[in-house]
């Protein structure tokens, strides 16, 4: 029954890695960014959340519906301010940039708001639970995070089959020379895709920062997390990232099951293991 | 007013002139044939009329708009359409979702959806199949479609019949006429020579970037051509218009 | 004689190709000189300045081995610290064996290729920008793995053994010597190494991978030469860090800051060019020393010169420098000299 829960619980936070990690994805499948800064745009997004709520004293919930938005227009600018102008000097620049990114957002917070690990007050939704069966116990809080992410999963994947513009970031991934043959400019779609990035950073790290704490320099390992799902699941596709969330969920959960020190450690074995043995990812080949 | 006038267009590959000095006028309804050997700078001076290589020099107006530094996205709102040398569907999206991408800037006109399913009706059931799997024909035709969906007032297609059988290229150059009459004007890349004398109203044969020889089919001599093709003897009085 | 044949030889007449420029042979000397001189800095000067030039050192030394990996080899990598701390700890683990700590550096070094040859299996299967993160998962593998290892002092690090009965003036002149020597070594060795017969595969590589290897390279291999060498250089820096320090940290010494460290000095000073790293270690411990007393903010300063170079300087510093001046201390490519104009 422990290890029941213990796949449970990894499954939930499986899906919210996957909210996470679907903007890495996006980003890499659309413009060929590997945005390093991915994992400190959530832990901004967490600081900034506590500020609002402190500073502000308004509830949780409009916190969340006003810095979500918000970072969906800082990531349009980023883009074409901050990377746009770095693509065509290929891999590297844009590599570089995001990188320099990282550090400036890292050491900035740092100086804000000092190393001193906090969290984001959920209120008592954020610890009230319910008995699934047994000994079994779903929290609230992880519970409607899995269910969110995958509604905003679901969205994301209606916007990119259903709607021109969501057809044209795929085009464009696909082609991005004949994508503009047929009217798309490139700077703005590859603005909207990582608008869309940036909301569902900004999204997964107030849900992360609800269900666990966080500190100036917790960005880098988010960043592992994400990338670990989007290799697992395999490439450009949206429900393998849902997948290698999932997969990187449970087996961290199992992993602290055995022994809490080996949480991370099995999650990256997995990753590696993956990459040994089947490095185009567990549902590779389908697209979204 | 001529729909298209090229003037003086030189585009460079790196110091390599690829298209060299060009001047074309190409009027509303007309086809209008480019030939050239390997390598003349056919489709570079396709490219540049698409937006996708900047000329070094010269102009191009789209009915006397100057267009010469507008981006590709932009020329597709002002009316043209490149179907690209080896047709480059985007692989992962499917037939309907490849055509669907040319509605992307609902410029008005008289293709739809429905209307390139009637041009090429074997794509209603292959709709769903995914562009990757298609015969290079049919691959050819879903890049038409593509095209013709922006609604342009000028088509250009480079290189239509490569690596299809000849039986293909016919068919699919008797939907041509169709195209044309709805009020497409078209420009084609053709390497081969005696299929762009049937099809166009006009042939102009590029030689090294350079235009050597212009004119009506029923014009010109099938020596005059071929020396025009392979650059054989003295071409500068039937060049430069 | 075919056709290309004559060609090439045709464009060889208009131009002037040449591989050393001119300046090699007399910046040769100047730099025996310098070096002199810098081996006799701990008889001359206090050793707070000697202890802060070993610092710098190390800095160079890491660099120069990015700089090789990811300006010759095409290899970005962010997971450069896996190598940092396998030298590091190898120091001590070897110094608890009681192996001389200071002879412990070189076998650091070879320490840190047998863990790169597996590595390196794993990461090559990583494209591109993949690699970037790929290989800071296996550096993240390694710290967590380190930290389970109870004879290495676990999570909380471990002391230098082997060194306590040493004169402090005799140890920091000992360190310093050893720490110029790495510099050295990691600079002469990308040199010699980039002149050599995997310089000209990286070359041809960077320029054109596909036809490279269709030209009959062995891609692969040249980089796989190139990673080891990185490695091991990494990895001596790493155990320098360590004899200096007297101790180790794994939370410390596994942190992906040395990749950035490493990644800014290569982009500000010049990636792809030998001197890039100098330079840009000169910059960048200025900007260490000048803003001390303001806590990360020359992190953050370091962060926007690396975005800016990166966007707005591909060659760096040097690049500007090799363009404005066309000097070159180690020339290790082909240049092409258009005799019409000078550059
Ligand atoms: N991207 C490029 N970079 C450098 N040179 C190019 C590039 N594209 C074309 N060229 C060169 O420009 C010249 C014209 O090429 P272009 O593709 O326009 O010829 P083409 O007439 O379309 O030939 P083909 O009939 O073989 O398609 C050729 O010499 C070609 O090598
Ligand atoms: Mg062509």
């Amino acid at each position: 029954m422990q290890w029941f829960n213990a796949v449970v619980q990894g499954l939930l936070l499986g899906g919210l890695y996957a909210l996470f990690a679907t903007g890495l994805s996006l980003m890499f499948g659309v413009m060929r960014i590997v945005n390093l800064a991915h994992g400190d745009l959530a832990v901004v997004a967490s600081f900034l959340a506590l500020a609002l709520v402190g500073g502000t004293g308004l509830p949780l919930w409009v916190v969340i519906v006003v810095t979500v938005p918000l970072f969906a227009v800082l990531g349009y600018l980023t883009q074409r301010v901050l990377l746009q102008g770095s693509l065509s000097s290929g891999p590297l620049a844009t590599l570089l940039v995001t990188f320099g990114l990282s550090i400036v957002l890292q050491n900035v917070l740092l100086e804000i708001f000092s190393a001193d690990t906090r969290t984001l007050d959920g209120g008592s939704f954020a610890t009230s639970s319910f008995q699934l069966a047994g000994s079994v116990t779903v929290g609230w809080l992880p519970l409607v995070t899995f269910l969110l992410a995958c509604a905003v999963l679901a969205g994301i994947q209606v916007f990119l089959t259903r709607t021109g513009l969501g057809r044209m970031l795929r085009a464009s991934s696909d082609d991005r020379e004949t994508a503009n043959l047929v009217g798309a400019d490139s700077r703005h779609v590859y603005g909207v895709a990582t608008a869309i990035a940036f909301a569902t950073v900004a999204l997964a790290g107030l849900m992360f920062a609800v269900r666990s704490s966080f500190d100036p320099a917790t960005g880098p390992s988010r960043l592992i997390f994400a990338f670990e799902a989007v290799v697992i699941g395999g490439l450009g596709s949206l429900w393998g990232t849902l997948l290698g969330g999932i997969v990187l969920g449970v087996t961290q959960s199992l992993g602290s099951q055995i022994d809490p020190a080996m949480t991370l450690l099995a999650g990256h074995l997995v990753f590696l293991a993956v990459l040994a043995f089947r490095p185009q990812g567990l549902l590779a080949g389908r697209t979204t | 007013m001529s729909l298209l006038s090229i003037r003086d267009l030189t585009v460079h590959h790196g110091l390599l002139r690829a298209v060299d000095g060009v001047s074309l006028e190409l009027e509303r309804g007309e086809v209008l044939a480019v030939i050239g050997a390997n390598g003349a700078g056919k489709s570079t001076l396709l490219r540049a009329l698409a937006g996708l290589n900047a000329p070094t020099s010269g102009t191009v107006h789209l009915a006397g708009r100057d267009i010469t530094r507008s981006p590709a996205h932009q020329r597709v709102s002002a009316g043209i359409a490149l179907v690209p040398e080896g047709r480059r569907l985007f692989r992962s999206l499917t037939v309907e979702e490849n055509l669907l991408t040319g509605t992307y800037r609902k410029r008005s006109g008289p293709w739809t959806l429905q209307r390139v399913y009637e041009l090429f009706p074997w794509m209603t059931e292959r709709r769903r199949q995914n562009a990757a799997q298609l015969s290079g024909g049919e691959q050819q035709a879903v890049a038409i479609g593509r095209a013709l969906l922006t609604n342009p007032d000028l088509l250009l297609v480079d290189e239509l019949s490569l690596g299809l059988a000849p039986v293909i290229v016919r068919r699919i150059y008797e939907t041509l006429p169709e195209i044309v009459a709805a009020g497409t004007t078209a420009l084609v890349v053709e390497q081969d020579v005696s299929q762009a004398l049937r099809v166009a109203d006009r042939v102009h044969c590029l030689l090294e970037g350079r235009s050597v020889l212009a004119g009506r089919p029923a014009d010109l001599t099938a020596e005059q051509v071929e020396h025009a093709y392979f650059g054989i003897g003295d071409l500068t009085q039937d060049g430069k218009d | 004689m075919s056709l290309s044949q004559l060609l090439t030889e045709r464009a060889a007449a208009a131009v002037d190709v040449r591989r050393a420029a001119r300046t090699s042979k007399a910046s040769g000397g100047a730099l025996l000189a310098v070096v002199v001189l810098l081996a006799a800095l701990p008889y001359v000067v206090f050793s707070d300045i000697t202890d802060t030039l070993v610092n710098f050192y190390v800095l160079v030394a890491l660099a120069s081995m990015w700089n090789l990996l990811a300006g010759f080899g095409g290899l970005v990598s962010v997971g450069q610290q896996a190598f940092v701390g396998i030298g590091a700890y190898s120091v001590i683990a070897l110094a608890d064996l009681g192996v001389q700590p200071y002879l412990a550096v070189p076998l650091a070094a070879l320490t840190c290729v047998v863990f790169a040859v597996p590595t390196s299996w794993l990461a090559f299967r990583l494209r591109g920008d993949y690699f970037a993160v790929g290989t800071w998962v296996i550096a993240e593998v390694y710290r967590l793995l380190v930290v389970r290892v109870d004879a290495l002092g676990g999570a909380s690090g471990k002391g230098l053994a082997g060194l306590s009965g040493l004169d402090p003036a005799l140890r920091g002149a000992l360190t310093y010597w050893v720490a110029l020597a790495l510099t050295l070594a990691t600079v002469g060795g990308c040199y010699l190494l980039l002149r050599g017969r995997v310089g000209l595969s990286l070359m041809a590589v960077r320029d054109e991978e596909t036809a490279a290897s269709a030209a009959g390279i062995d891609v692969t291999r040249a980089k796989r030469i190139v990673y080891l060498v990185s490695a091991a250089g990494t990895g001596a820096a790493g155990g320098v860090i360590t004899i200096s320090s007297l101790s180790v940290n794994p939370d410390a010494i596994f942190n992906v800051q040395w990749s950035a460290y490493m990644i800014f000095i290569v982009v500000i000073g010049g990636i792809g060019f030998v001197e890039g790293p100098l330079l840009g270690a000169v910059v960048f411990f200025a900007l260490q020393q000048l803003l001390a007393d303001y806590g990360s903010w020359y992190l953050v300063l370091l962060g926007a010169v690396g975005i800016a170079a990166a966007r707005w300087l591909p060659g760096g510093l040097w690049g500007l420098v090799r363009d404005r001046t066309g000097l070159s201390l180690f020339p290790v490519g082909y240049y092409v000299r258009d005799p019409g104009h000078a550059r």
